[in-house]
């Protein structure tokens, strides 16, 4: 620590000093090695000391993330960092706190603490890489898996609807909510600093690809020949547009999106929805684009900040309703604690 | 009752000295038996009386009205000689009903004095009590062994507050309040603490304020005036050691405890805990210090407490959860996580009556081998057990100081008898409490500027390393560590060493534990009591009251379970016997046996209620003949 109260000047870092010295030990092929990168690239630009960053894992493929990170980090029990994480910043809100996360360790067994984690909106970030199937024990669905899915422990079919993670986090009243993909770098260095600058609990979902077990699940949104027509990348501010040579675009008839086409007369960019992901109704319907249709009209999968909202931190309220308490009140010694308010001598 | 009243001579009751007295408050649930139980035994405790408390009451909020299921029992026993139990049976019951005198009259003292409210006996609640019908226990001679008073309490707290502009059912509400103003009368102590906590309690709400004293002076009054009462009983002040004293239950001991523990270490204290009879009110208590750095978190889940905990120490808080048994049973997955991460915790389980739901509001002492065994894996934990409710402070404290001292969770039993019980507190001021000496790791400690967050002190104690210490980035997690390093592991041979050495790491805090003896008797003889927890004031009483019969008999009591005190086997081997009462099956006993390999002799009771004197005294003697 300068003692002259000047800062000290640190040396920039880049992205190699976020690697650590263990050996990564994921599939050949797993998206998750593209998410490592994109996190250790995007950690030198957000200026916090490699100390001051914590990520928080459970079990999973996913979860062995930290082991990965020259920060600090807990890899711990299934289901349950987003509680732990909770914890860390509870005893110390000036950590930067990144969990992560599988779709079967976020939603499955760690589905309550995944809803609550959002309610109560800790200023963490929690990137959950939903592969859409459990890797680490080889193959079974999971709760993101698409009804029907064949896999070890359903030979016949899912028979279950699965979870669509952007509507279940705003049903938990998240204050952040993003999409994004292991084989879109851009978009996911550019969501992680989203997430990263929002206060509050910022979640990301990312399609991430398992080349073993679920393969290609979410080419449709990166291949070049698909991507233009399954996927709609969302920006603050700008209409909806899709489609190749954005041909296409999203209106809102009341409450009910259109799809139109652009190259039709009389269809205009400037009569297209416009973003606004401050926007909690538009967030909803937005998320809904996932196996809803509206008039027997699919959508495209949209990624980007879906929704983005300002409210009060649940570690910043912690620590102001102490310190409110204790300029109000002050601090009883622990004598008085000891003694409480009614005392009585025995000479 | 007007000429009653008229006639306003001074009473002609006489008083009658008694060492001790127990009072049964028995009544509907809605009757307000804890509060007037709890009135009269603050009162009891200023005046100098040593005493033991024993709520009793369901696990319904409003168990059906009348009925024997929803009767709510406050025991207390106050005494100017030393008290250390609620007492076997009850010199005064009160019985606000007939399901309540049905559930509590078989311990009351033959020739003990009933005070009942004969409103609780009309044809409705004899049958709602389960008496046969036109069956009456206050007409038909069944209490003819009793000094029965009969008042209509009812109708008396209604003729008196007929001008309060209260209604019949507010008016109905301060029946509690006369019945305690008539013990005030009897037992010749002050209304003073409780017309205090009446203005207190209802500052806001004259018209209640008002009512209650009415009600109180009323119940005083009667006594004082109608001559139904001949007797009075005076307890004198126990000659309990010179100090300040305050009166404390076993949950709110725990509470400044952990306060007291993270005043002194000057860590934060975290508070990760869900909702659960008998435990909340540890999480009440904690969330009113929030001035003195203590963080509650209630959590959504029981799982959730005990991870938002490990995740709080992991950062440099003290991390404390708190639970009972089907919460602890949720957490053992979490307590493995925390033994293999090394770090502090204290895991608070205040037992209750199990498996699964089980008897929430009664008392057990089950957990115990659930707490030395209860995780999957070799999984040992320290455990450490509070013997009465003031116990609960230096047990939880030092629970703090074995966590953060020797960087493991540990379990603290209490059960739901010393949790919700009280007696009088010497209370000790800050600069009398042990210090507990808190190291973080601020630099390597490794050769060439390594970290090593694995590398173990003489005590096997690996260091504390907080996030936020610069150059000391580093990962910790649940799989198998290389020794030393903390890397990832899956080496055989390193396994097997780990695993010795997180076991000689619970072993070594034996080191720090003072060596035990008998408190009750003596250093060696025919028969020894070995207890652990709350049974300790009920094992105190039988032996002394034993050895003052003289019978060769003594008494050592277990704070530490796991690691046990060093000379505990030496201490067994010096007696002929021992027996070793539980509230179980037997659970220390088989700990007892196993490691120590002698013949110990089990007493068993499971019936959610503690150990009365003579159940005790009765085994010992068993034993002696």
């Amino acid at each position: 620590m300068a003692t002259t109260g000047e800062q000290e000047v640190l040396p920039k870092l880049v992205s190699k000093d976020f690697v650590s010295n263990q050996e990564v030990k994921w599939c050949p092929g797993c998206g998750d090695y593209s998410i490592l990168k994109q996190v250790q690239t995007v950690m030198p630009d957000l200026g916090i000391p490699r100390e001051d960053i914590v990520f928080i894992s459970g079990i999973g493929c996913a979860a062995r993330f930290t082991y990965y990170m020259e920060t600090y980090g807990m890899h711990s029990i299934h289901g349950r960092a987003a509680a732990i994480a909770s914890g860390v910043k509870a005893a110390n809100p000036d950590l930067s706190v990144w969990i992560v996360s599988g779709d079967g360790d976020a939603f499955s067994i760690g589905g309550n603490h995944f809803i609550h984690l959002m309610r109560k909106n800790f200023n963490v970030n929690y990137l959950v890489f939903n592969n859409q199937i459990y890797g680490l024990t080889k193959g079974q669905y999971s709760p993101t898996s698409e009804k029907g899915k064949v896999a070890k422990s359903t030979p016949f079919g899912s028979i279950e609807e699965p979870f669509n993670p952007s509507e279940l986090a705003l049903g938990a009243r998240a204050s952040f909510v993003a999409r994004s993909l292991d084989r879109d770098p851009k978009h996911l260095q550019a969501m992680l600093k989203r997430a990263n600058d929002h206060q509050g609990t910022s979640f990301v979902e990312i399609y991430q690809n398992c080349a073993v077990f679920n393969d290609g699940a979410f080419f449709a949104y990166s291949d070049k020949e698909t991507k233009k027509e399954s996927a709609i990348f969302l920006e603050h501010g700008k209409p909806m547009v899709f489609g190749e040579n954005d041909s296409k675009g999203i209106k809102l008839d009341g409450l009910t999106p259109v799809i139109v086409d652009l190259t039709q007369p009389g269809n205009s960019v400037s009569d297209l929805w416009v973003h606004d992901e401050t926007n909690k109704t538009m967030a909803h319907l937005i998320a809904s684009f996932f196996d809803t249709s509206y008039n027997g009209v699919h959508f495209p999968r949209p990624f980007g900040v879906i929704y983005s909202e300002d409210r009060a931190c649940y570690d910043d309220m912690m620590k102001a309703q102490i310190d409110e308490l204790i300029t109000r009140k002050g601090r009883p010694s622990l004598n008085k604690i000891l003694s409480g308010d009614k005392t009585w001598t025995i000479l | 009752m007007e000429q009653v009243l008229e006639n306003n001579l001074s009473n002609t009751a006489t008083t009658i000295e008694a060492e001790s007295i127990v009072i049964r408050f028995s009544g509907d649930s809605g009757d307000g038996m804890q509060l007037t139980g709890m009135q009269f035994t603050d009162t009891a405790a200023f005046l100098g009386n040593d005493l033991s408390t024993f709520p009793d009451y369901p696990a319904e909020i409003r168990a059906p009205i009348g009925t024997t299921a929803g009767v709510s029992g406050f025991q207390v026993h106050f005494g100017s000689r030393e008290i250390y139990t609620p007492g076997d049976e009850f010199d005064v019951l009160v019985a606000m009903n007939a399901a309540a005198l049905k559930v509590d009259l078989p311990r009351l003292k033959k020739g003990g004095i009933i005070i009942t409210n004969t409103a609780g006996f009309d044809k409705k609640n004899l049958g709602l009590a389960g008496f046969a019908d036109g069956a009456n226990p206050l007409t038909d001679g069944a209490l003819d062994n009793y000094v029965v008073h009969k008042l209509d309490v009812t109708k008396l707290v209604k003729e008196c507050l007929t001008d309060s502009g209260l209604g019949m059912k507010e008016i109905e509400r301060s029946k509690n309040m006369f019945v305690l103003g008539l013990l005030f009368w009897m037992f010749d102590e002050p209304m003073d603490y409780t017309l205090n906590f009446i203005n207190e309690k209802f500052g806001k709400k004259p018209d209640i304020a008002n009512a209650n004293i009415k009600a109180l002076k009323a119940g005083w009054n009667y006594g004082d005036n109608t001559e139904v009462f001949t007797t009075r009983f005076k307890v004198n002040a126990a000659s309990l050691p010179k100090g300040e004293y305050r009166n404390i239950t076993g949950n709110h001991s725990t509470a400044i405890g952990l306060v007291a523990a993270a005043e002194k270490t000057g860590l934060p204290l975290f508070l990760g805990s869900y909702p659960i009879t008998p435990a909340s009110d540890i999480l009440h208590d904690l969330s009113k210090y929030k001035t003195n750095n203590v963080k509650t978190f209630q959590a959504e889940d029981e799982i959730a407490a005990i991870a938002a905990a490990i995740g709080a120490s992991y950062a440099g808080d003290l991390g404390v959860t708190t639970t009972s048994g089907p919460g602890m049973a949720l957490k053992t997955e979490a307590m493995g996580l925390a033994l293999m991460l090394e770090i502090p915790l204290v895991i608070v389980d205040v037992q209750r009556g199990g498996p699964s739901t089980g008897l929430p509001t009664k008392t057990e002492q089950s957990d115990l081998l659930m707490a030395m065994y209860g995780r999957h894996g070799e999984s040992p934990l320290p455990i450490i057990a509070a013997s009465s409710p003031a116990d609960c402070f230096e047990t939880v404290y030092e629970a703090c100081r074995i966590a953060v001292e020797h960087m493991t969770p540990v379990i603290f039993l209490s059960d739901g008898y010393i949790a919700n019980g009280s007696e009088p507190w010497r209370f000790p001021t800050e600069d009398q409490l042990p210090p507990i000496t808190v190291k973080f790791l601020t630099e390597a400690n490794g050769p060439e500027g390594k970290l090593l967050p694995y590398k173990r002190d003489d005590l096997f104690v690996r260091p504390w390393i907080k996030p936020g210490t610069k150059d000391l980035m580093h990962r910790i997690g649940g799989l198998e560590k290389q020794n030393e390093t903390g890397n990832v592991s899956y080496d055989a041979k390193n396994h097997e060493v780990m695993t010795h050495l997180r076991a000689a790491k619970v072993e070594k805090i034996a080191d720090t534990i003072a060596p035990i003896k008998a408190t009750s008797g003596k250093d060696s003889g025919k028969l020894l009591v070995l207890g652990w927890g709350s049974t300790a004031g009920a094992i105190k009483t039988a032996v002394r009251e034993c050895i003052a019969q003289g019978y060769d008999v003594s008494h050592v009591h277990l704070r530490h379970i796991n690691p046990f005190p060093k000379n505990l086997g030496e201490v067994l081997a010096s007696y002929e016997k021992v027996l070793i009462p539980e509230m179980n099956c037997g659970q220390l006993l088989q700990l007892i046996r196993a490691k120590y390999l002698i013949p110990a002799i089990g007493l068993s009771k499971v019936q959610g209620q503690p150990y009365t004197t003579s159940e005790l005294r009765n085994k010992i003697i068993e034993l002696l003949k």
